[in-house]
């Protein structure tokens, strides 16, 4: 009983967090400048930070994470970091010389009130920028948001700093697909090349942190969008974004910068969401819905009639970022399921709230909804009154272990698992991946559980 | 790959045993931009005490120091996990203007009354030295209220580098030690110092030091306990493992209680008999204990040897590479590795000193390259031209090896399985034995286009 620290009694706390279930901003950035093309992330700040964050990125994907730190001393904690960041962009581009240098910023630099433009331009001034090559920036204080803003603030920055407004349209549709894995962006990009669409995807860490073994270390893998499909961002028929808080702000500045009319839809988790998703495509482009996806789609409809008798009324327990939870729990409530406890640890707004509490209306438990919450409180839910299932990142095993309840792993950060970069959980066929592994989960328990009478070979 | 260049700055950071002059640059705080594989002192302070099991550690930040350090380090205990939460004051935008003061203290009193520790560390990260609150004072308030050691740990990322985070922790730790009784400790009695139970490594160093008739006072901080470290004074020697983590409290208590203390390390059988021996002289006034050591070494070594030894056949001749936190590590893992009979090729660490590196060069072959604060190109670069078999170090370095097809072993706190003393050497063998020779690197497109490997399709 790893837990058994965690009181059933819930008492408010006020001044403490306790097993956070979401991280700081930077990550997030560090995350989304990887998914440029032959990008250096870099984290504004001690050393310490991007340690932690390649780290934890390394342990979720398994992959060689690189990033470049201003390593900031006492000196430069106290004068500024000017100095650091001058002889960072120098160095960098001299010794690793990447196209882009994606500077996001740490809680210190923030504090201490470096203004990033302000010394990119001086260092541009400087000729430290070799020319065709770029310096952007984010600001990402890890005391405000979360992993998921400081996603979506660098994605915002590829707007930006990149995209040029045409005077014609083109066909391609932009795809920002939001906080996901790697497999997801592949995937989301895949449905819409069988459409037949011309896609620019940002950020696409596909090829980037999923790749194949070749003998060599690179520092650049081959995947990523490159700067020349962002600039051309800004000429497109129009913007999918995929999750609202992960990929809004870039998809509305977009709209604002090169006037490209945009669609946020919730991420395609799920049969409903991956239909308004491919609907959207449909009628923007006004392409057909090709029947290769129409049959991926009976194919996800097989499995849910096959089996629904075992999805009804399950109660389940989600932890998850936002834009996860939210399309999550409305997949869940259309498979006859029972969400009843659902945490974000990111603060997301009331309008999310709102939407998260009209999702499980029709759910006939009492559901308890927090966001801006951490997973002890989450734990002491279930002591409270337990559920059949358990969906979250890798942190919940514990509670998993503890209280003995059927687990799927989904989210970030995932440590102990692999399969999350490879295989997608969005779109149809992502879908029937979920689906599985929440079938498996709750099957492999009914056999665990079962008496030798009430064992069953078919099910 | 070949024409990987090196900064100019970081030549001085790279020697070729051979080549003369040997001046090693280092200690040095790395450069901004270099993608060094260093952390930072909040990071040396959290692995040194968080094995601590029945103390709280509260992280007084926003949450994501927080968040990246809870339970990354398999840190066994015996008895309580209360070490294996992760609690944080989640320091938010208003509270960087107004300070966190007021939120550090009802946090640490909400944590207090419902977990009833034995002491609370509060960790100060970067934005606590620059907004400046008083920790020591409100550790110093709740601690008079709450009857329990709070100690202060400062370890403001910025203010240096692991290191200095070791100290900061020792530092913490010292104001715990000379707090308890010592009457009933005998005079043949260690503490075990820098030794952190990953993967139960405490518990099998601790298994021989009482079959010798040492009396274990206090590992810190492996399995620790507060009530141990407290009386930790009255330990007739302080038995030190590591470099740079825990030499300043040994330090700091041979000045105030006059304790010796020896350094050793439980890496490989050779260091692992010496620190065993080193602990028994030092008894010299009781015979029997070193007729024990010598008996329990003897068993210990015969019991692995025929194993070890199918092992070495195995590898014998293949090449290895470095590249760890602390140096002192890498002067066991050299001598592990020669006994197996494989080649060190290329030696690394993050926080070296000169006179580690001296020691490296002379324990290195001629040609192996030596390297403080590496980068992932350098490595890459050094591990090709070496054609290395198998890379030793963390988590950060183990996919780089992977993707470059060849094997890897941990020897950082992400192992599973204890690698101290002799059943940890033949755990080490094994590891090194499964990754270097598994069948999966006959598919690296490298070892397949030497002819070394089956074809791809």
């Amino acid at each position: 009983m790893l837990l058994r620290h965690t009181t059933t009694e819930i008492k408010d706390r006020t001044a403490l967090t306790v097993n956070p279930a979401k991280t700081c901003q930077p990550i997030g950035a560090m995350y989304a400048a990887l998914g440029i093309h032959g990008c250096m992330p870099h984290s504004h700040g001690s050393q310490g930070c991007y340690a932690y964050h390649r780290s934890a990125l390394t342990r979720h994907y398994k992959e060689p994470v690189i990033a470049a730190t201003s390593a900031f001393t006492e000196g430069a904690s106290v004068f500024g970091g000017q100095a650091n960041l001058m002889q960072a962009i120098d160095n960098i581009f001299s010794i690793y010389n990447p196209d882009v240098i994606a500077v996001h910023t740490t809680c210190l630099s923030e504090t201490i009130g470096d203004d990033i433009p302000q010394i990119v331009n001086k260092a541009m001034a400087e000729g430290k920028v070799p020319v065709g090559k770029y310096v952007i920036h984010a600001n990402t204080p890890s005391y405000a948001g979360s992993h998921i803003t400081g996603f979506a603030g660098m994605t915002k920055a590829m707007v930006d700093y990149f995209a040029e407004t045409a005077s014609s349209r083109t066909k391609t549709v932009n795809l920002i697909p939001g906080f996901v894995e790697p497999s997801d962006m592949a995937e989301i990009r895949r449905m819409a090349a069988e459409m037949g669409l011309e896609t620019i995807m940002f950020p696409d860490t596909s090829g980037v942190l999923n790749g194949p073994m070749t003998g060599k270390y690179r520092m650049y893998p081959p995947g990523g969008v490159t700067v020349e499909a962002l600039r051309r961002t800004g000429s497109s028929l129009g913007t999918v974004a995929l999750g609202h808080l992960a990929s809004g702000d870039a998809a509305r500045a977009l709209d604002v910068k090169c006037k490209v009319p945009c669609q946020i839809l919730d991420l395609p988790i799920g049969l409903g969401a991956t239909d308004r998703f491919v609907d959207t495509l449909h009628r923007m482009a006004g392409v057909n819905v090709p029947d290769s996806l129409t049959f991926e789609r009976g194919q996800m409809v097989d499995i849910i009639a096959d089996m629904h008798q075992y999805f009804y009324n399950k109660r389940v327990g989600l932890v998850g970022d936002p834009d996860q939870l939210l399309a999550l729990t409305k997949f869940l409530v259309s498979l006859d399921m029972a969400p009843v406890y659902l945490v974000s640890g990111t603060s997301a707004g009331k309008k999310f709230e709102k939407h998260l509490r009209a999702a499980v209306a029709g759910v006939p438990h009492e559901v308890k909804i927090k966001v801006g919450g951490d997973m002890y409180l989450f734990h002491q839910w279930i002591k409270q009154a337990p559920v059949d299932l358990l969906i979250g990142n890798s942190y919940v095993k514990y509670i998993a272990h503890d209280e003995d309840i059927p687990y799927v792993r989904h989210g970030f950060p995932i440590l102990d698992r692999v399969g999350h970069s490879y295989f997608p959980t969005v779109g149809y066929r992502g879908g029937m991946r979920l689906l599985e592994k929440i079938l498996d989960a709750l099957l492999d328990r009914k056999d665990r559980d079962a008496t030798d009478i009430t064992f069953e070979l078919v099910m | 790959m070949a024409s990987i260049p090196i900064l100019k700055e970081r030549e001085k950071h790279i020697y070729r045993k051979g080549a003369e002059p040997f001046n090693l640059t280092c200690g040095q705080h790395s450069l901004a931009g270099v993608v060094s594989q260093r952390a930072c002192v909040f990071c040396g302070s959290r692995v040194v005490l968080y094995p601590i099991a029945d103390a709280l550690h509260l992280i007084h930040g926003p949450l994501g120091c927080a968040a990246y350090t809870w339970d990354i380090r398999g840190a066994l205990s015996s008895g309580p996990e209360l070490h294996r939460l992760s609690f944080t004051t989640d320091l938010r935008e208003k509270d960087v203007i107004f300070g966190g003061e007021k939120k550090l203290q009802r946090a640490l009193v909400e944590l207090i009354d419902t977990y009833q520790p034995r002491a609370a560390f509060v960790y100060s990260t970067c934005i606590v030295g620059i907004i400046g609150d008083d920790v020591a004072a409100v550790c110093r308030q709740v601690s008079r209220e709450k009857a329990i050691p709070v100690l202060p740990v400062h370890s403001e990322g910025f203010k240096g580098t692991k290191k200095d985070g070791y100290k900061a922790a020792c530092e913490a730790l010292f104001k715990l030690v000379g707090q308890g009784p010592v009457e009933q400790i005998s005079p043949w009695s260690i503490n075990i110092l820098g030794e952190f139970n990953i993967g139960g490594e405490a518990w099998i160093i601790k298994s021989y030091y009482e079959k010798m008739g040492v009396e274990v006072v206090a590992t810190m901080t492996g399995d620790g306990r507060v009530d141990a470290i407290r009386r930790s004074h009255g330990a007739a020697l302080n038995v030190v493992q590591c470099s740079g983590a825990m030499t300043t409290l040994a330090d700091m208590m041979q000045a105030r209680y006059g304790t010796p203390y020896i350094r050793v390390s439980y890496f490989g059988l050779e260091d692992t008999s010496k620190a065993l021996y080193d602990v028994a002289a030092h008894f010299g006034d009781n015979p029997a204990i070193m007729a024990r050591t010598q008996a329990l070494v003897r068993g210990e070594i015969n019991a692995i040897t025929p194993e070890l030894q199918k092992i070495k056949a195995a590898v014998q001749g293949k090449r290895a590479a470095i590249y760890v936190g602390g140096a002192f590590k890498a002067f066991s893992l050299i001598k592990a590795l020669r006994y197996l009979g494989m080649d060190v090729v290329l030696a690394g660490s993050q926080t070296g000193n000169d006179a580690d590196y001296e020691t490296l060069r002379d324990m290195c072959d001629d040609g192996t390259i030596i390297l403080d604060d590496a980068n992932p190109l350098e490595l890459s670069k050094y591990i090709i031209e070496k054609q290395a078999d198998l890379f030793i170090g963390g988590v950060k370095e183990r996919p780089i090896a992977y993707k470059m097809g060849i094997g890897f072993c941990d020897h950082n706190h992400e192992r599973k399985t204890p690698l101290a003393g002799y059943e940890g050497m033949l755990n080490f063998a094994r590891e090194v034995y499964r990754s270097v020779n598994s069948p999966v690197w006959r598919f690296a497109p490298a070892r397949a286009a030497a002819g070394k490997g089956v074809s791809p399709c």
